[in-house]
């Protein structure tokens, strides 16, 4: 451990290439996770097959893959079909549990995991699968530094794809009515919001959302049917450090689990990672907590 | 309530009827009329379908080959082999669950075994409870040899021994290049899994016996798909040689990075490389690379059943047409079903306590390879070989008997 820190500190250049990659893979997260901060703060679901959405989304890439499609294409492909099953899954089973209590949707979300898994291992078999970009990299420093350009283009469209639905969700219409019943379902009923559409439309979106993270996931990583755990945990804690409601934070969140991922990585090994992030999202929940304690303080 | 009384005592003499019918026919179901039952649990679907498909078909096989050049010869009359598939789902639970129901219900005592070693593992204590003895092909890891198990016979190689050879490879060009063979730096990226840790025993144990340095001891989470960080460490230290071991995760993740990264390391060596197709994935970057095979088509192998090695994968090909390459999983399988027929023809009885005795015993050539089994009941006959895929080719380069291809060194790989 302390020779891998050695490292960093004898070659800054690596901490720079740890630095990048983690932004990278963070952009990627960012996007499942914003996905999730939406369905969970507007219909209070928290949606545990986040990650599997996510992984069909790779398989949709995959597929796509057969016919020699581009991944970059499949992305606007994956996102309109994963909208469809989103909105579809919402009609059969997510409409039955939005009013109910945690854990019928945890129950709910659960289950419907299970069954994507095993759908996808039933079509697609249980091996571990990529898309290949094709794309080649940068070289820099002395190919110290290396940027694959299949990364720099996940960036580049988690980018565009975060913008797009930051811009969507302040100017449109559809953005308005979801962002008021987020703060107050009932009210926005009465104001003549159709909630029901908007829950509908909410999941889809992120459904969609999920769709084409996962096609970066593909483009950059491997799927496997199983793999979607791992994406909704990140999701989950991303969520949870930033906050619900807090869509900047989510992203910077985000930015913030793919960078502490990597030097995690470096220092303790790959299998140390997530434990490393999980651990640090404890402390940011106890340093919370105190901040809070000291409030009640002055209130009493 | 006096209904269901009644109810239930229905039910209670049904299940009861079912029970004796059951037990009737237990008495004799290992060898019903010319067939000898053998029975095996084993993952037709779930994670590991695709290689428990390959490894059923294999033992088919197999049997349909014995069956039609005349079966099996015990006390002078010749019997068919027929074998009792249950799917255990790839749960070790469901594996246990199957065996104790082949062998207490259906009345199987002689078994094949599952697909992976950790089914296999959760299976041999309910063979070593019933005293069933059981062939097995496809679960390699060291540990189930050092149980004390008495009725397991394993045809593969064991798996510290799938990187070792790449250890002993470094050492010959490191000394062929006119250096020490202890001047050789190790990078490893192993999986924390009971395989990948047993591989990565073999590594260190050999690197021992060099006193070849190791400088990155990675271990990969479960859920791997991402070893940059590894990878980083390794265009910082830049060791001699790469050993990764990972399933098909590893090795797909593991070569496709290696390219992203322009990682130049004169060696590297990874299991798994043809399950996680990195040939047809990652193309002309994945020339050089080491991977370990229990058994390649171009052995030297033979016996009089398949022929060679080649021929086995002829035959084995025409009856499966849309198989590009026969994996390894395929033919010990299929080995496994021959060393029950030697074993029943030497022992000429169906007695399972004798039948061990002889499987214990059993010394022969296949198409295989050779097969002896240790105390302990693993296949101490035949090495593993180390391929290295060159212009898109996996090529057997060691060890040097067994090579039909030089190795490459330091590889070139095409970016």
């Amino acid at each position: 451990m302390l020779d891998n820190i050695q490292v960093l500190i004898v070659a800054p250049v690596f901490a720079v290439d740890l630095l990048l990659q983690g932004l990278f893979i963070g952009a990627i997260f960012a996007l499942a996770a914003y996905g999730l901060a939406l369905v969970w703060g507007v219909m209070n679901v928290k949606n545990l097959c986040q990650g599997d959405f996510v992984i069909m989304g790779g398989y949709i890439a995959f597929t796509m893959s057969w016919f020699d499609i581009h991944p970059i294409i499949a992305l606007p492909v994956a996102f309109v079909l994963m909208f469809a099953f989103g909105w579809i899954v919402y009609l059969l089973i997510i409409k039955r549990v939005v009013d109910r209590d945690m854990f019928t949707s945890l129950l709910a979300t659960f289950g419907l995991s299970l069954l994507i898994q095993q759908v996808l291992q039933l079509i697609f078999g249980p091996e571990v699968q990529t898309t290949d970009a094709g794309f080649d990299s940068i070289v820099l420093a002395d190919s110290m530094i290396i940027l694959p350009w299949a990364r720099i283009i996940s960036l580049i469209l988690a980018s565009v794809l975060a913008l797009g639905i930051i811009v969507f969700m302040k100017y449109s219409r559809m953005g308005r009515a979801i962002r008021a019943t987020a703060q107050d379902p009932r009210a926005a009923r009465v104001l003549g919001v159709d909630t029901n559409l908007v829950y509908a439309f909410t999941y889809a979106l992120n459904a969609a959302i999920c769709g084409a993270a996962g096609v970066l996931v593909a483009m950059i990583w491997v799927i496997q049917p199983y793999y979607g755990i791992v994406h909704s945990i990140r999701a989950f804690v991303i969520v949870t450090a930033a906050g619900l409601g807090n869509l900047p934070g989510v992203i910077a969140a985000g930015f913030g689990l793919g960078i502490a991922e990597k030097y995690a990585d470096f220092v303790f090994g790959a299998e140390f990672a997530v434990a490393a992030v999980v651990s640090m999202l404890i402390i940011v929940l106890v340093y919370r907590q105190l901040q809070l304690y000291r409030l009640r303080q002055v209130v009493r | 309530m006096f209904v269901s009384r009644k109810y239930m005592r229905a039910v209670t003499a049904t299940l009861a009827g079912v029970a004796a019918l059951g037990f009737a026919t237990t008495a004799d179901a290992k060898v019903e009329g010319d067939t000898i039952i053998l029975g095996s649990a084993i993952s037709l679907t779930g994670k590991y379908s695709t290689n428990g498909i390959h490894a059923q078909r294999g033992y088919d096989f197999a049997v349909d080959r014995i069956n039609e050049m005349g079966g099996v010869k015990v006390r002078g009359k010749s019997y068919k082999f027929k074998i009792v598939y249950y799917d255990d789902e790839s749960t070790p639970a469901r594996g246990a669950q199957l065996a104790e129901r082949l062998i207490s219900q259906d009345g199987v005592q002689y078994m094949l075994g599952p697909y992976s070693s950790g089914l296999t593992k959760a299976i041999a204590p309910v063979t070593e409870k019933y005293k069933i003895p059981m062939v097995e092909a496809e679960g390699a890891s060291r540990s189930l040899f050092t149980q004390g198990y008495k009725y397991i016979f394993a045809v593969l190689s064991t798996s510290e021994q799938y990187l070792a050879s790449s250890i002993a490879l470094a050492a010959e060009q490191a000394e062929a290049q006119g250096k020490k063979a202890s001047d050789v730096t190790i990078a490893m990226a192993f999986e924390n899994d009971p395989f990948s840790l047993d591989v990565r025993a073999g590594v260190v144990a050999d690197a021992k016996k060099f006193g070849m340095k190791i400088i990155i001891d990675d271990k990969l989470p479960r859920d791997l798909s991402d070893m940059t960080g590894t990878l980083t460490k390794v265009k910082a230290l830049k060791p001699d040689l790469l050993v990764v071991s990972g399933h098909s995760k590893g090795a797909a993740t593991a070569a496709r990075q290696l390219a992203e990264m322009r990682i130049t390391t004169p060696m590297v060596a990874m299991t798994h490389c043809e399950a996680a197709k990195i040939i047809e994935k990652f193309g002309a970057s994945t020339d050089g690379l080491l991977c370990p095979t229990q058994w390649a088509e171009t052995l030297s192998y033979r016996d009089d059943m398949f022929g060679s090695a080649a021929d086995y994968d002829k035959a084995f090909k025409a009856v499966y047409p849309d198989y590009k390459n026969v994996p390894y999983q395929t033919a010990q399988a299929t080995a496994a079903v021959m060393v029950w027929k030697d074993a029943f023809e030497r022992a000429n009885t169906f007695d399972k306590e004798m039948l061990r005795d002889a499987l214990a015993d059993t010394d022969m050539r296949t198409f295989y390879g050779n097969i002896k089994f240790s105390e302990a009941g693993n296949n101490i006959a035949k090495p593993m070989v180390l391929r290295q895929i060159q212009n898109g080719k996996f090529n057997v380069v060691a060890p040097t008997k067994w090579a039909s291809a030089k190795v490459e060194f330091p590889r070139k790989p095409m970016f």
